[in-house]
């Protein structure tokens, strides 16, 4: 069970209160009619899917129902940090 | 190791090494639920999936090897209006394509499975469900050690606790692999890793639209023959068999966020176990005895790919999600067709890579049995 700290809350809750969203700062293209079909399939469908540290989205649904962003690796689930959606992560690297 | 077989058997090609970075049958293929159906909703996954239930029918035989297939026959309860009107549509393209499956009462489902809860006033209660008479379970390590032992005797060596680090690559097309032993040279290299496909995709510099993610099973102490089918649900998230042993098999969903590290969420097996005993109420006092993960690829559509790379020569069969073995056959079957002809099995076809840009998905993602 992950421990996660909700930076909106500012408190430790159990991983049932939230809801996974998929990696994060991948933004939406700016004019989507004009991508080709393979920029258009790698924006909706292709992730990093990386072994050790990840950057991605979680939603407090059961909380504050806000969004924010979690540092955590993959291999050993440690969350390493969490950060509002916009800010840029502290730690980054491909593996651990 | 199925690829390696049918490349050896139907298209005379021996000269075949089969990396395993771990032992034969140390990973998924011997740590799932050994449930086989082919009750797939979209015409090219149901194809694919009946071809290999078809293998399956004459796998012990064809192998010279008892892989214990018992077609004991798969029940996928409906828990609401809306899960019954998918089942309805799902048994009727079923039977379109050919392949076995009716809808049942609660009634029927009792008779099956005795021991289940029809009870309408439990918190699901079960309004019914489809039923694969065909399907069933098979014995996975068998099936693992069948398909080596039949393949070695055609002349395919297996080289075991050796890890595939690299994969050399010259002018756009494949040279050979970098192992923790050294190179080995090869003009064709077809990768089926499951859970790790990403990272060796990532080797030859490719990117592949799969996530991974933990899938969880536990099994019981052994008792006395109670269950003699499969039953699985998919809207509260569990499914069991009893295994020739006598220890229940129960599979749990996967977990919501990617994962590497083989052990779930404590969460998601509390889940499934409140699914089995609110199921089969009798199941409460069993002692579990071992629980684990294993790391899964799930694509998007819950789909495989089988399917060539933009790097000649480098072929992929992977995305099999949390459904894998039950394609073992089919999936070795027309991936080994693929890669000795150099072009897509007509099965294969459908499920290649070039679907996620192209936008022609097989959502299967209610017939997958454990949503991704």
């Amino acid at each position: 069970m992950l421990l996660i700290y909700c930076p909106h809350c500012l408190e430790y809750r159990e991983e049932e209160e939230f809801s996974y969203g998929g990696e994060a700062h991948i933004s939406r293209p700016v004019d989507p009619e004009k991508l080709t079909d393979e920029e258009w399939g790698d924006y909706l469908f292709f992730r990093k899917n990386p072994k050790g540290i990840h950057h991605e989205m979680w939603f407090h649904s059961s909380g504050c129902r806000r969004y924010f962003n979690v540092t955590r690796d993959t291999l050993t689930y440690e969350i390493l940090e969490t950060y509002e959606v916009g800010c840029t992560p502290k730690i980054t690297g491909i593996s651990s | 190791m199925a690829t390696a077989y049918y490349l050896a058997k139907e298209h005379g090609i021996t000269n075949v090494a089969v990396i395993e970075k771990g032992y034969l049958g140390g990973g998924n293929t011997a740590r799932n639920t050994t449930i086989i159906r082919s009750n797939y909703l979209w015409d090219e996954a149901a194809q694919l999936y009946e071809l290999s239930l078809k293998l399956w029918e004459g796998l012990s035989k064809e192998l010279n090897y008892n892989v214990m297939f018992s077609q004991r026959g798969v029940l996928n309860l409906g828990h609401n209006l809306q899960d019954m009107r998918d089942i309805e549509r799902r048994v009727n393209a079923n039977r379109l394509n050919g392949i076995d499956g009716e809808v049942v009462t609660p009634e029927r489902i009792k008779e099956i499975a005795p021991l289940i809860n029809i009870s309408p006033n439990c918190r699901y209660p079960i309004l019914g469900a489809s039923w694969q008479p065909r399907g069933g379970t098979a014995r996975h390590d068998a099936v693992a050690w069948g398909y080596a032992r039949a393949a070695d005797a055609l002349g395919v060596d297996m080289i075991q606790q050796t890890e595939v680090i690299g994969i050399r690559r010259k002018d756009g097309a494949v040279v050979g692999v970098e192992t923790s032993k050294g190179f080995i040279g090869a003009r064709k290299v077809a990768c089926v890793t499951a859970g790790s496909s990403g990272l060796v995709a990532g080797m030859a510099g490719l990117r592949l639209p799969v996530e991974s993610r933990p899938l969880q099973a536990l099994v019981s102490e052994p008792v006395k023959p109670c269950l003699d089918t499969v039953v699985m649900s998919n809207a509260v998230h569990g499914y069991v068999s009893q295994s020739d042993k006598g220890d229940l098999v129960i599979g749990a969903g996967v977990d919501s966020y990617n994962g590497y590290g083989q052990r779930g969420s404590f969460n998601i097996i509390e889940h499934t176990v409140q699914a089995i005993c609110e199921l089969f109420p009798a199941f409460s006092r069993i002692q579990m005895n071992r629980q684990w993960g294993g790391i899964v690829d799930t694509c998007p559509d819950a789909c495989p790919i089988i399917s060539k790379t933009s790097v000649d020569g480098l072929y992929f069969n992977c995305g099999w999600g949390t459904g894998g073995f039950k394609a073992t056959p089919g999936s070795g079957f027309v991936f080994a067709d693929t890669v000795a002809n150099d072009r897509p099995h007509p099965l294969a076809a459908a499920f290649n890579i070039g679907r996620f840009n192209t936008g022609a998905l097989i959502d299967e993602h209610g017939a997958a049995g454990v949503a991704h």
